[in-house]
């Protein structure tokens, strides 16, 4: 477990310190995920105390939104203004990208599959 | 009495411990509540916990930046749990590499989409520019929206409520759709609702099949990873 915790937060910290040097601009610890993933590929499997790990960090992932989902109360006043906006660009937005997802993806999957007969 | 309590409240509410421990309970307490009812999506356990505690502060006069002072310990957590996402993409790789190309393609259209989108919607409705900052990231799961956001000079906060919104949006209207759509494929079933509905997409992708499941995950990392790339680089032209 304790492995674990090490390996997931020397990933972080080493993808974290690169973002600040190198000014990337993306976020440290995606950079960190690039990192395990590229360690787990050399070493061939997922070592089963970090699936442990991984496992129960991924499955309580909905609480860890909470703190910063609170934090919409200081924006109360941004809301009120631009709701309508905001939920009229969720709403279509959501929309579109699940309709444009699933039949991008489905016409890929069926001009591949069609190839493979001929 | 009376004094009593005022010092025990004064206590607690210096210390960091009560935030993390109410913000536990809460969340606890949502997901009892979530079952009991069903399970729905309108009452996500996320939303309900954010309703609770925001009435629990205004109620109690506690300002955010002491809530936090306590609840970041669990906000920390966010950013291992990006890191972790890398092992469902790992486990998942030989499904990945199968279909390699049509999920890129998909998934760099799909997220382009949802953030391209989201902002032109917005703006065309004359939302404020920190809004429309703090929206374009909207469909990635919140450890990486936040992220982003904040390179972006949007709200973390903000963003992290739109990516709730936009989770349980997407988990009300995906079966309409995919009805609508006649879509039999739970692999694009699952891919598209991780994608675009990310952590609570994937959450009813499992409810599909284990497959949509599988794909959801892959649906949420590729978003993630993709938007994290690429909307820093194209959000100055879109705003």
């Amino acid at each position: 477990m304790l492995q674990a915790i090490i390996i997931i937060l020397l990933c972080q910290l080493v993808g974290e310190v690169t973002v600040l040097v190198l000014d990337l601009p993306f976020p440290g610890p995606v950079l960190g995920m690039l990192l395990l993933f590229a360690g787990l590929v050399i070493r061939g499997e997922t070592p089963p105390a970090l699936k442990a790990f991984s496992d129960t960090l991924l499955r309580y992932l909905a609480l860890l939104f909470v703190p910063a989902g609170v934090g919409l109360m200081v924006h109360f006043g941004l809301v009120a203004r631009d709701w309508l906006p905001i939920l009229a660009a969720l709403l279509v937005s959501t929309v579109l990208a699940l309709v444009v997802t699933m039949l991008v993806l489905s016409g890929l999957i069926r001009l591949r599959a069609r190839r493979h007969e001929s | 009495m009376n004094e009593d309590f005022t010092d025990i409240w004064a206590f607690l509410a210096a210390s960091p411990l009560l935030w993390l421990t109410t913000t536990l309970v809460v969340f606890q307490f949502s997901l009892w509540l979530n079952r009991r009812l069903g399970g729905g999506m309108v009452l996500h356990p996320v939303l309900l916990s954010m309703g609770l505690l925001i009435g629990i502060l205004l109620l109690t006069g506690t300002d955010y930046d002491t809530y936090f002072d306590g609840a970041q310990f669990i906000h920390f957590m966010l950013g291992p749990a990006t890191v972790a996402l890398a092992i469902p993409l790992y486990e998942n790789r030989h499904q990945i590499r199968q279909l390699m190309l049509p999920l890129l393609v998909a998934g760099l259209t799909g997220a382009c989409v949802a953030a391209v989108s989201a902002v032109m919607v917005a703006a065309a409705l004359g939302a404020d520019r920190i809004t429309l900052l703090s929206l374009a990231p909207k469909s990635v799961t919140s450890p990486i929206a936040m992220g982003i956001t904040e390179k972006l000079g949007g709200l973390p906060s903000l963003t992290a409520a739109l990516v709730l919104l936009t989770g349980a949006i997407g988990c009300l209207l995906s079966p309409l759709l995919i009805r609508l759509l006649r879509i039999q494929d739970d692999r694009v079933k699952g891919f598209a609702l991780g994608l675009s509905a990310h952590g609570f997409g994937t959450a009813q992708a499992f409810g599909i099949s284990a497959t949509a499941g599988a794909f959801a995950g892959l649906g949420l990392s590729l978003a993630g990873i993709m938007t994290a790339f690429l909307l820093p680089g194209i959000a100055p032209w879109l705003l």
